[in-house]
C-alpha cells in the first residue's frame, strides 16, 4: 500500500457524466471490499455485509451528483454511505440526515477547495496510521461503533483544524453561489 | 436558511463525532442532522469527523467480496428508479430532517396541551431517547426543572433566556446533571423547540410524578 491516498474524482465524475462502468468497476474493486470488511467489524455477517456492500455501492452511483470533492474525498463520502446503511440494517433505526446543501446551477467546486482538502485528506490518512497502536485501536473502535460518545472524546491529536477551515469556507463559497 | 451567522450556541465536539460514528440514539441523531441544516460551522466540524471515518475504511482490514458482486451490482442499479435522488432543502420553518419526522413544517404538528398554553409533541424515534417538540407562549416559563441525564434543546422559534444566556433560532443548549435552570420564552414572539432528553425530567414543581409518567417527559 502506498502513502497516498488515491484521488477517485475522475472515476466519481465520469460515472455522474457518462454513466461509465468501467470507472465504477475500478471504485469498486478498491472499496467494495473496504466497504464489507467495514460491516464485517461493526458485526454484520458476511452474508449481511455482502448485501449491504452492494447496495452501498449502487447508492455511489446514484449519488455520484452529489459528490463535492471540495467538502469530503471518495472514501469520506463512502464512509458516510456505508455508515447510513450500517445503522439501517444492524440497529434497525433510522439515520436523520442534515440537508442536502445542492449545488447551484454555475456553482462547480473550485479546484482550488477541492486539491487543498486532498493534501489535508492524505496527511490525516498519514496521521491515522502513524499513530500509537492503542490510539488507532481507540478510533477504529468508536467507528465500528464499539464506544460510547464519552470514551471517544478522550481520542486527540489528529490533525482536523484545517480539514475544518477548508469544509467550512468551502461551504461559504456554496451558500454564496445559491443566493 | 441563510441565518448561520447568528448562531452562538452549537454541539459539542464529542456529539458530533457519535454521530459520525454512528453511535448515537435516534432522538439524538436528529437534533444534530436539524441543528447542523442550519450551522454551517458545525457542518464542518462534523464533515471533518466523516473525514476520520474515509481514513478509517480505507486503512480497514478488507473482506473479499463474491465473484459475482459487481455484476449482482450492476443489476442493482438498473433495477432501481433512473431518476437521480434529488437534494432535500426546506423552505419552511422546520428543516428537512425535522419535516421528516413532524410529516410537514409547523402546521403539520400534532401538539398537545400541557396546561399554561404549553404545549408538547413527541416524535417517533427509537426507545432509547426521547425527542419531542414544545411551545412555549412568549413571556411563559418552562417548568423548573434539573435534568437526571443529557437534555439538549434546539431553537426553531423565538427565544429563551435562562440565568446565564439567551437562547435563539439555530441554538442548542446542553444540559446535564450539573444545571438546573428555569428557562423563559422571550416576550417577542412564542418559542418553539425541540428538545431532546436521554432520561425523564425532574420537574421540582408544577407536574406531580405521574403526570410526568403520563405525559412521558
Amino acid at each position: 500500500m502506498t502513502n497516498t491516498t488515491k484521488d477517485w474524482t475522475a472515476q466519481i465524475y465520469a460515472i455522474r457524466d457518462k454513466q461509465d462502468q468501467t470507472a465504477f468497476a475500478e471504485l469498486f474493486a478498491h472499496f467494495a471490499p473496504r466497504v464489507k470488511g467495514f460491516l464485517m467489524k461493526s458485526g454484520a455477517d458476511a452474508s449481511l455485509a455482502e448485501e449491504c456492500t452492494q447496495e452501498v455501492m449502487a447508492t455511489l452511483w446514484r449519488k455520484a451528483h452529489m459528490f463535492d470533492p471540495a467538502r469530503a474525498s471518495a472514501a469520506t463520502w463512502i464512509y458516510t454511505i456505508a455508515r447510513n446503511r450500517k445503522i439501517d440494517a444492524l440497529r434497525k433505526q433510522r439515520r436523520p440526515e442534515p440537508e442536502d446543501l445542492p449545488w447551484g446551477p454555475e456553482a462547480e467546486p473550485e479546484q482550488a477547495d477541492a486539491i487543498g482538502l486532498k493534501q489535508e485528506t492524505e496527511q490525516l490518512a498519514v496521521a491515522i496510521k502513524e499513530l500509537p497502536e492503542k490510539q488507532r485501536n481507540l478510533i477504529e473502535q468508536a467507528y465500528f461503533g464499539d464506544l460510547s460518545h464519552s470514551e471517544i472524546a478522550e481520542i486527540t491529536g489528529l490533525p482536523l483544524g484545517t480539514i475544518k477551515s477548508r469544509i467550512r469556507l468551502a461551504l461559504e463559497r456554496l451558500r454564496h453561489a445559491m443566493k | 436558511m441563510n441565518m448561520t451567522h447568528t448562531i452562538k450556541h452549537h454541539l459539542t465536539s464529542e456529539i458530533l463525532m457519535a454521530y459520525s460514528a454512528g453511535n448515537l440514539p435516534e432522538a439524538f441523531g436528529l437534533i444534530v442532522a436539524t441543528h447542523v441544516s442550519m450551522c454551517d460551522t458545525c457542518r464542518a466540524d462534523l464533515e471533518s469527523y466523516d473525514a476520520v471515518g474515509g481514513g478509517v475504511i480505507d486503512d480497514a482490514e478488507i473482506a473479499e467480496v463474491s465473484s459475482d458482486a459487481f455484476a449482482a451490482t450492476m443489476k442493482l442499479i438498473s433495477a432501481s428508479d433512473t431518476a437521480p435522488a434529488s437534494p432535500r432543502r426546506s423552505t419552511g420553518t422546520l428543516p428537512s430532517p425535522l419535516q421528516d419526522y413532524v410529516g410537514g413544517d409547523l402546521s403539520a404538528i400534532n401538539w398537545k396541551p400541557l396546561g399554561m398554553g404549553v404545549k408538547q409533541a413527541i416524535l417517533p424515534t427509537s426507545k432509547a431517547a426521547t425527542a419531542r417538540l414544545l411551545y412555549i407562549p412568549a413571556g411563559a416559563a418552562v417548568p423548573d426543572h434539573g435534568h437526571n441525564g443529557t437534555e439538549m434543546t434546539l431553537v426553531l422559534q423565538g427565544a429563551f433566556v435562562d440565568e446565564d444566556d439567551r437562547f435563539a433560532r439555530g441554538d442548542v443548549e446542553v444540559a446535564n446533571e450539573d444545571l438546573e435552570h428555569t428557562p423563559i420564552a422571550d416576550v417577542g414572539e412564542d418559542c418553539i423547540c425541540l428538545a431532546v432528553t436521554d432520561a425523564p425530567l425532574k420537574f421540582n414543581a408544577f407536574l406531580p410524578r405521574l403526570a410526568q409518567r403520563f405525559l412521558r417527559i
